[in-house]
């Protein structure tokens, strides 16, 4: 192993971001570099964004319904931890046999992780409002739909916003793995360690890392300007 | 409400039971060593000789954890066993970081590596500057070797390499044989492979700048769907390897193209071992292992991929099958 790989440095997978490095498999064509960091990232934010509106259509109204008519405790939550324990590797395999690889199998897949974190929690979310609120609200002859729209749901945004963050760093943690699906993402420097080598797959590391605390920090802020004054927790 | 906690509560601890069973049958599948082989050996044509001088050395084969590497421990170990060696196995390393490392440490005796690799993992060799012959590739690959205490035996007849594969029709709809006669049509075919065949020049990149062909997109995928993509016509042209049994079970399905201007670098499989370990064990080990793999030839090869990957034989049945079928053993 005269030729062993250099391990990986912090320095080294920032110059590997910036600029095009060797690579001993390419011929001499260099790899990684800004452009195709950037390129990279863009791609797995698209991903993302994608795979997250899926799963919100999906889950946000299933979630917001059945918490309002009570019903389907076990469906909401059953289904929310089960969705949790599937492969997604195993599902990108097999929807690749069904309907091929390329965006239209990963979104799909990668939504099934968005799935169960944000049904349950608007789930939860509209339970926990106070019965009496409620049943006020019923009482003024708001319909039931607008007892969802204007009062269960803004007092359950603090939840729901916890849903939805955490299915979205789930999905965009998992996008890593759509280079093995037709999609290159910035899975493509931490797969490809023959290629990129360990300052590559660093690379990649660190802006998934990134990627996510600052996904992460905008949900954050949208979750604030959405919970309503009365709800806030006052400083002072 | 208290009921229905209750309930999912159970269903919940059933959920958790069935995934931590699964988890264990999953670790328990390693495959168990060997020991089959007949111990005296007849006298019929190549029968493999048992001597009895060999009875007091222990012998650990290994190999890495796909299909075709595990073939070839079991061969090496099941003829070794014939030949009166004490043979165990250990057919389950991860790369071939690994496995060299088990040599050298001498946790294993020797395990089957491809020339190709050795050159270019261990020794930083370009793989354009891979010898396409393999005997070539092998002395380079031993000289290397020699250096660390180590020693590879010559070289199988087969060879593992990637190849651009499509299936019968497209080939015969744009009269393809050979990849030069890609240039002209590849700007109309999609090119499927694994995700860093992208930027390596024994691939995508040596396609380009060797043949100066253009593709109309190169899309990674798994290793594991080069067949699917071909088969759902998503692919014009996959790359596939030459030892894959689909190229000998379904023959009328897919081909591949003859890699004319060598670009994906020979990997005959060389067996690598400490030469200190090939002096005690005597010379039926290196005599041996020559003897067996001398029938391995590329279609063998793939009728063996084929028994294990399709006919779902295990590595150690398709051995058996094939050191008796040459007469290595009775």
């Amino acid at each position: 192993m005269t030729a062993a790989l250099p391990l990986a440095s912090f320095t080294g997978a920032f110059e590997f971001i910036f600029t095009p490095q060797d690579s001993n498999v390419t011929g001499g064509k260099k790899v990684g570099g800004f452009d195709k960091s950037l390129e990279l990232l863009v791609k797995h934010l698209e991903v993302t964004l994608l795979a997250l509106a899926i799963a919100l259509v999906i889950a946000l109204p299933l979630g917001l319904y059945l918490g309002h008519r009570g019903k389907g405790e076990q469906f909401a939550i059953g289904l929310g931890n089960a969705g949790r324990a599937i492969p997604e590797l195993a599902v990108i395999a097999l929807v690749a046999v069904l309907i091929g690889v390329g965006l239209a199998n990963v979104a799909p897949v990668l939504a099934i992780l968005g799935i169960p974190p944000i049904l349950t929690n608007a789930y939860v979310g509209v339970r926990q409002v106070d019965r009496s609120t409620v049943d006020a609200a019923r009482g003024m002859g708001m319909s039931e739909m607008a007892i969802i729209r204007k009062v269960e749901l803004p007092i359950a945004v603090p939840t729901v916003m916890g849903g939805i963050r955490s299915g979205a760093i789930a999905i965009l943690a998992t996008a890593t793995i759509a280079p093995l699906a037709g999609v290159e993402t910035l899975g493509d420097f931490i797969l490809n360690r023959n290629v990129y080598g360990e300052n590559g797959l660093l690379a990649g590391a660190i802006l998934v890392a990134l990627l996510a605390l600052t996904i992460e920090g905008l949900l954050a802020l949208l979750q604030r300007r959405l919970t309503s004054d009365g709800l806030k927790l006052k400083t002072v | 409400m208290r009921t229905d906690k209750t309930r999912w509560r159970a269903l919940l601890a059933a959920l958790a039971a069935m995934a931590l069973t699964l988890g264990i049958v999953a670790c328990g599948s390693d495959s168990d060593s060997s020991s089959t082989g007949s111990e005296e050996g007849s006298s019929s044509g190549s029968a493999i000789q048992s001597n009895p001088d060999n009875e007091k050395v222990t012998l650990t084969i290994g190999s890495k954890n796909f299909p075709e590497q595990e073939i070839l421990g079991e061969i090496y170990a099941q003829a070794l066993t014939a030949a009166g060696y004490k043979v165990k196995s250990a057919l389950n390393l991860g790369s071939e970081t690994v496995a060299l490392k088990a040599v050298k440490t001498g946790q294993i005796s020797g395990y089957p590596e491809y020339a190709s690799t050795a050159l270019t993992s261990f020794f930083g060799l370009e793989p354009e500057e891979v010898p396409a012959d393999a005997t070539e590739a092998w002395e380079k690959a031993n000289q290397e070797f020699e250096k660390e205490d180590l020693q590879a035996f010559e070289p199988t007849p087969f060879a593992s390499a990637n190849a651009v594969g499509t299936t019968t029709e497209t080939a015969k709809k744009y009269g393809l044989k050979t990849i030069s006669d890609l240039e002209g049509v590849s700007e109309k075919l999609s090119l499927y492979g694994s995700p860093e065949c992208r930027q390596r020049i024994d691939c995508l990149a040596g396609l380009e700048k060797l043949y100066g062909l253009k593709f109309k997109s190169f899309n990674p995928v798994d290793i594991g769907l080069r067949y699917t993509v071909l088969e759902k016509g998503q692919a014009d042209l996959s790359i596939l390897f030459t030892t894959d049994p689909q190229l000998s079970a379904e023959k009328d399905k897919y081909v591949i193209l003859e890699d004319d201007k060598e670009v994906f670098p020979a990997g005959n499989v060389i067996f690598v071992t400490k030469k200190s370990v090939a002096e005690e064990a005597g010379p039926d080990f290196e005599k041996t292992i020559l003897q067996v793999q001398e029938g391995l030839d590329l279609k063998v090869v793939q009728e063996l991929d084929a028994r294990v990957e399709i006919e779902k034989e295990t590595p150690k049945q398709a051995a058996t099958a094939y050191l008796e079928s040459a007469g290595y053993i009775e």
